[in-house]
């Protein structure tokens, strides 16, 4: 009897998942409990495991798809009766007849969905928008592009998935030509309004010509990043706002309720945590950084809410944890959440709900230097706030010359959302709060 | 002595040497290891090729038989299997001769060996005069192809009990033969000893003969086997084989079936199995999946960055033109072009008596993913050439999606049905629609009309075919 292997729910608000790689072929046999796929949502990558056993008589996905959960993954027949190809022509002989594999799970309700176990945790929150994988050259219900093996070919040399190119000819068919145009019109467009415009980039050449190498996979965190920040950097024109802050008054104030707190047991406030509350003010005084850009419907998306996502460098790869409602937290609460939920996303213990759901972020590389940088933003978040290490400059106040503390900041933001002169006055404000921190103290 | 190269290959044949091939000619330093003394492997050896030299006389046979009915009767032949087998090893040395050559015009060094891998840049080279050498390579094109499945139980260690080898080597024509399995290499052997005259009984596990195959393409074929043949039993075992004196003794389990039955000789025809074993590969990255085939990308890469594979040990189908196509896309990753084992038309070609061909989607893997598609059919009684040449039973069908007319499938039963479908291999494989086959001139008088035909058909009407309107 054919029975179908739906999507499991992965995670709360996970509407659909990125197939990222498929342990069955059609005629496998598999049993209950196996792990047949691996998959990746915006944050974690999951094991996919079946609850009932049988051969698989068809996949409905391939790898790279995004699938929505619930939908059908897999077709198993619970008998042994796997077509087989002229190739291997049928066993005649009894041992050949294997037994049909025991249905484990066959008293189970079909509509019992099994659940995966998420394995790992990934890179900065994503929607649903995905980087095409342009060399393959089939659709979703594993219809091959209609252009015949030159077109093919030329269009994986150019990087162009057919899938997004009209053919002209009889039947839809793309011709070499349609191909061209293809290019010709995306790069006249800029590239930068399709989401990666398409492109993917030509093979490596041999290196080992050179010189000796080694190839080392990217992990799935790794790859799930260059993938969301390949996406938010060609969805996103980005510009850097640049200031410098004198935090020599705050910095003084920092290190002596540090002290105190080193007694009390209080939490360490951290600049990374005084910004994170500078930045909710900010926020809430310019609602368009806390907005995002509908793309289908051209709308902005004015959030009321104020969750702040910080950037944690982990063994495995960047995580950004999200500390909600930064605008209600003192700094002291906003310190005492991102020492917790920074602790554990290097012990790998966040989940995949506490990763997302982020307004804005910040990324403080301070404590490693640098004199400035300029960030991505993390779709579809509109701005980013970049902290380098702060320095002593001499500086003159009020007609004299006097060593200050400068902290390096760089805003970037989605200029079709933000303007320049939006930007600059969001960076003063921020850099007056920290200046001025019995301000920050009035404001909160 | 520490032997290197950029590329080595292993296995020399329909996937091995033109990957060899190719990468000289786009001047790599390659190295082609192949264990028997020739090159050309089972595809040359003992496969496509011989079969298809004995296949020819058979028609031949058949043909000097059909005769009678038009007037000419020909004496009953003379066969002579000696030179019989001579005209067959005469084809396969004069083919794996020109390959030889061809190595050594390429500067493709060709050494006789069985390659094992100790690491991912070394092969061990086990000579067959015993001697062992090391060859350092930067890459390797694993094409070692595969092995007819025997089980123990059928194994009885007497060469009456045959493999696709020993029936390829015509040692004699049994009056009576069984042939275990109706898969495609069942019946062409099975059709080659009814030619020279042993009576064939067929055993067939499942309901069908030649399973994958549409069964409107089956059955004209299986009316003239059963003509031919003395039996064929579907839905039927072979419960055990015993050898006698008399001959092999075969238990049989099915409907209606006599049991037991006592033949000359036995031919297994159950399938092939890849050669992934024994060659080392568990001393490299490469894995293998649990029905033995090597695991590859499109571009033919393994798990192993410095290994690719191809052909039969890379997956199925187990067919040498696959094979071929498979060794230019592993060479041309290595060269780093745009590459990738994309084709949607591998053609599958069985060289009975009609042939059966195909290539796309067939109809029954349309109706069992529930895809919409027309299917058209043009009946050969229609064809001018057909009814010439006495072949009327033959049908040539598409199979076409609807809503754009491209053809995703075209499927043939009849006389030359193999050389046809490479029109439709073209025609699936560069997207063309129905109009495009329709439109094109074909010769005339040819059975190549009947692909333009099915497609008219698509539009309603086939000159030679009038279908009452509903």
């Amino acid at each position: 009897m054919a029975r179908e292997f739906l999507v499991p729910a992965i995670d709360e608000g996970v509407e659909s998942v990125d197939l990222a790689s498929l342990t069955v072929a059609v005629g496998d046999v598999v049993e209950a409990g196996a792990v047949v796929a691996e998959v990746e949502t915006d944050k974690a990558a999951a094991d996919i495991e079946i609850g009932f056993g049988g051969t698989v008589t068809k996949i409905h996905a391939a790898p790279g798809d995004s699938i929505k959960v619930g939908s059908v993954l897999l077709t198993l027949e619970e008998s042994a009766a796997a077509e087989t190809t002229p190739a291997a022509a049928a066993p005649a002989a009894p041992a050949e007849v294997a037994p049909a594999p025991a249905p484990a799970a066959s008293a189970a309700p079909d509509s019992e969905v099994p659940v995966a176990k998420p394995v790992a945790v990934a890179a900065p929150a994503r929607t649903a928008a995905v980087v095409a994988a342009p060399s393959s050259a089939e659709s979703d219900d594993g219809t091959p592009a209609p252009a015949g093996p030159a077109t093919r070919r030329l269009a994986r040399q150019l990087g162009v998935d057919l899938h997004g190119v009209s053919g002209s000819a009889a039947g839809g068919r793309i011709t070499q030509e349609d191909v061209k145009f293809y290019v010709k019109s995306v790069m006249e467009r800029g590239g930068a309004s399709g989401g990666g415009g398409g492109y993917t980039p030509p093979p490596l050449p041999d290196f080992s010509k050179w010189g000796e190498t080694e190839r080392v996979p990217m992990n799935k965190i790794g790859r799930s990043a260059a993938a969301n920040l390949s996406m938010c950097w060609n969805v996103i024109p980005h510009v850097t706002q640049h200031d410098l802050v004198d935090i020599t008054e705050l910095e003084a104030a920092r290190r002596r309720v540090a002290e105190i707190a080193k007694k009390t047991g209080a939490p360490k406030v951290t600049m990374t945590a005084i910004a994170m509350k500078a930045a909710a003010i900010c926020l809430k005084e310019f609602p368009k950084f806390n907005s995002a850009l509908d793309p289908q419907t051209n709308e902005l998306v004015y959030r009321k809410y104020f969750h702040i996502g910080c950037a944690v460098d982990t063994p495995n790869g960047l995580l950004v944890p999200v500390i909600r409602d930064c605008d209600q937290k003192s700094i002291s609460e906003i310190a005492a959440a991102l020492t917790d939920v920074a602790g554990r996303a290097r012990d790998g213990g966040v989940k995949l709900s506490e990763m997302q759901g982020s307004c804005f972020t910040i990324t403080n590389l301070g404590g490693i230097g640098g004199t400035a940088f300029t960030p991505i933003v993390n779709y579809p978040e509109v701005g980013i706030l970049g902290m380098s290490r702060g320095r002593t400059e001499l500086k003159i106040v009020d007609g004299e010359i006097d060593e200050r503390l400068m902290l390096p900041l760089s805003l970037s933001y989605d200029h079709r959302v933000v303007n320049g002169a939006d930007a600059a006055r969001f960076i003063v404000r921020l850099g007056q709060l920290l200046s001025e921190y019995f301000q920050l103290a009035v404001e909160s | 002595m520490a032997l290197s190269t950029d590329l080595v290959v292993i296995g020399a044949g329909p996937g091995g040497y033109p990957a060899a091939f190719h990468a000289a000619d786009h001047g790599m330093d390659v190295t082609l290891v192949n264990e028997e003394s020739a090159p050309g492997g089972v595809c040359l050896h003992r496969g496509c090729i011989p079969s298809k030299a004995l296949l020819h006389v058979a028609k031949l046979l058949h043909e000097a038989q059909d005769a009678e009915q038009w007037g000419v009767t020909f004496a009953k032949p003379k066969i002579d299997l000696d030179k019989l087998r001579d005209f067959k090893n005469g084809v396969i040395s004069g083919l794996t001769g020109g390959i030889g050559q061809l190595c050594k015009a390429r500067g493709v060094k060709l050494v006789q060996a069985r390659g094992e891998f100790i690491d991912s840049n070394t092969l061990r080279l086990k000579k067959p005069d015993g001697s062992a050498d090391e060859l350092k390579f930067k890459h390797a094109i694993v094409a070692t192809g595969s092995t007819p499945v025997m089980p123990p139980f059928f194994d009885l260690g007497d060469d009456r009990v045959m493999d696709s080898t020993g029936a390829l080597a015509l040692a004699d024509v049994p009056k009576k033969l069984l042939v275990v399995g109706g898969g495609y290499i069942g019946l062409e052997m099975g059709s080659v000893y009814s030619a020279l005259g042993s009576e064939v009984t067929v055993v067939e596990m499942l309901a069908g003969l030649l399973p994958g195959a549409d069964r409107d393409l089956v059955r004209p074929l299986a009316t003239r086997l059963k003509e031919h043949f003395k039996a064929i039993h579907l839905k039927t075992k072979v419960a055990s084989l015993k050898a006698t004196s008399g001959g092999i003794v075969a238990e049989l389990e099915g409907e209606d079936v006599e049991s037991p039955q006592t033949f000359d000789r036995v031919l297994i025809s159950i399938g092939r199995r890849p050669n992934s074993r024994g060659c080392g590969l568990e001393n490299t990255a490469a894995q293998i999946d649990d029905k033995g085939f090597i695991k590859i990308d499109k571009n033919q890469r393994t798990a192993d960055p410095n290994i690719l594979a191809i052909g039969d040990v890379a997956g199925e189908p187990m067919l040498a033109h696959k094979a071929t196509r498979e060794a230019k896309v592993a060479v041309e990753t290595l060269l780093g072009q745009p590459a990738e084992f994309d084709n949607i038309a591998i053609p599958a070609v069985v060289f009975t008596d009609p042939e059966l061909a195909w290539c796309g989607l067939t109809e029954s893997e349309a109706k069992a993913a529930g895809r919409n598609v027309t299917v058209v059919r043009f009946p050969w009684a229609a064809s001018g050439r057909a009814q010439a040449i006495s072949r009327t039973e033959g049908l040539t069908k598409l199979i076409i999606d609807p809503e754009t007319e491209r053809v995703l499938g075209v499927g043939i039963v009849g006389a030359g049905a193999g050389e046809m479908i490479a029109e439709g291999v073209i025609a699936v494989e560069t997207a063309a629609v129905a109009r495009d086959l329709a439109d094109s001139i074909h010769a005339h008088p040819t059975l190549s009309e009947t692909i333009m035909e099915a497609a008219e058909g698509f539009y309603g009407q086939a000159t030679h075919s009038f279908r009452p309107k509903k």
